[in-house]
């Protein structure tokens, strides 16, 4: 936190409570990803142009199908999001879901999930799925949609304005007790993926569980993320993206900059309050805010970079 | 890997079909670990309001995903100890001893 930098002064950070769900935009800045706040780019499209061509949108956690009392409406806060990402002003060229699309893995939820996308004027969709999109006995109902990008291994790279973009599963190779796992199979395709790409390509990774372990005891980490890092590290610009715990945690590393999205369905506690990472209920007047509230202030030195965490309350 | 004839069934709430129960609440198996008597059924239901799964550790049973108060029932013909897990909480783990 370096308050003293933050973008928004308070009186714009009650003006982002206006907005609901909401995804995070990333601007191309310097060769650096710049995470701004999707509200504020709704609402403050001078400021937003400021920091660049946005080049992609992160929703994360959809979880269509969720009906329960944190939030009944999970279709209007997708809806909403996507109200906000079409009002933009310069369009993303792409989206990337990070997971957990669906809440149930059910065939009515993939469908409806995708018949809410198809709103989305940007129509590049680039998928991981989380673990609730695997719950289906056979696994299939997720690759069956989303399963050609990677001929269904769930792991895949793209490239796109000379930034090379890495789409990682670590949701099906559980260990109980555990956190979530890449595996050696994955790695190694990874390893082949990165080797003889220049140090100066930017690199993005998007999983749905976080590649750095944020709290063991409810699994928000990948156990073998470190030999990922290990590849990642000679680079000059990583930028580390994931779902899964439905709140803003974020780390500069290095060069590296982690960084977990907000849902668009229901907030969850923090690490380790209460009995577990379920859903959050909180008064329906403090949903929106639950959902939709970022703040990310940016130092000009692209190295400097400095990503700060707002509460309004 | 072992393998059993076993029967497999969704129910759509704890019916009273089954000799031993075991709840799913606050990201817990309760109780656990259970001892029953081979050919006995064994029923997991949802109590939390984020959904769970019954996963064997060996792949002799696994449950879908389990909505608040929905259930999941495993019929255990051999004797052994049988592992499980939540696959979407991995730390929730749990046992069934068959005798």
């Amino acid at each position: 936190m370096s308050d003293d930098q933050s973008l928004l002064s308070r009186r714009n950070a009650l003006k982002c409570m206006a907005y609901g769900g909401a995804g995070t935009l990333f601007a191309l800045s310097g060769g650096v990803f710049t995470p701004i706040n999707l509200a504020m780019a709704a609402g403050d499209k001078q400021g937003a142009a400021k920091l660049g061509k946005p080049l992609f949108v992160q929703i994360s956690d959809t979880h269509i199908g969720f009906n329960k009392e944190a939030n009944p409406d999970v279709n209007g806060t997708l809806t909403q999001t996507i109200d906000i990402v079409n009002g933009m002003s310069a369009q993303p060229a792409l989206i990337i879901h990070t997971g957990d699309i669906t809440h149930l893995s059910k065939p009515a939820e993939f469908d409806l999930a995708q018949q809410l996308f198809t709103r989305l004027r940007t129509t590049e969709m680039h998928t991981v799925p989380g673990e609730h999109d695997t719950t289906d006995a056979t696994v299939t109902e997720y690759f069956n949609r989303f399963g050609k990008a990677s001929n269904n291994k769930g792991y895949y790279s793209f490239d796109h304005e000379g930034v090379h973009f890495v789409g990682l599963i670590n949701v099906l190779q559980f260990k109980p007790g555990g956190l979530g796992t890449l595996g050696e199979e994955q790695l190694a395709w990874v390893a082949a993926d990165l080797k003889g790409r220049s140090a100066s390509t930017p690199i993005v990774v998007f999983a749905h569980m976080p590649l750095w372990t944020i709290y063991e005891p409810w699994g928000w980490g990948t156990g073998d993320a470190d030999q990922l890092m290990s590849q990642l590290r000679r680079f000059g610009s990583v930028t580390v993206l994931n779902g899964h715990i439905h709140q803003i945690v974020q780390k500069v590393e290095g060069n590296m900059t982690f960084h977990t999205a907000r849902s668009t369905s229901y907030p969850q506690p923090a690490a380790g309050v209460g009995s577990g990472p379920g859903p959050l209920k909180v008064p329906a007047d403090q949903l929106a805010a639950m959902l939709g509230i970022t703040s990310v202030s940016v130092v000009k030195h692209p190295s400097s970079l400095a990503l700060n965490d707002t509460a309004l309350a | 890997m072992v393998i059993l004839a076993a029967m497999e069934v969704y129910l759509p709430s704890a019916a009273e079909t089954s000799d031993t129960k075991i709840v799913v609440k606050d990201f817990m198996f309760k109780p656990t670990p259970v001892t029953v008597k081979a050919g006995a059924t064994v029923t997991w239901t949802n109590m939390d309001d984020e959904p769970h799964t019954v996963v064997s550790d060996t792949g002799v049973f696994k449950s879908g995903g389990m909505d608040t108060n929905e259930s999941f029932s495993f019929k255990f013909d051999k004797p052994g100890t049988y592992h499980f897990t939540c696959s979407i909480h991995p730390r929730m783990v749990g046992t069934i001893v068959v005798q």
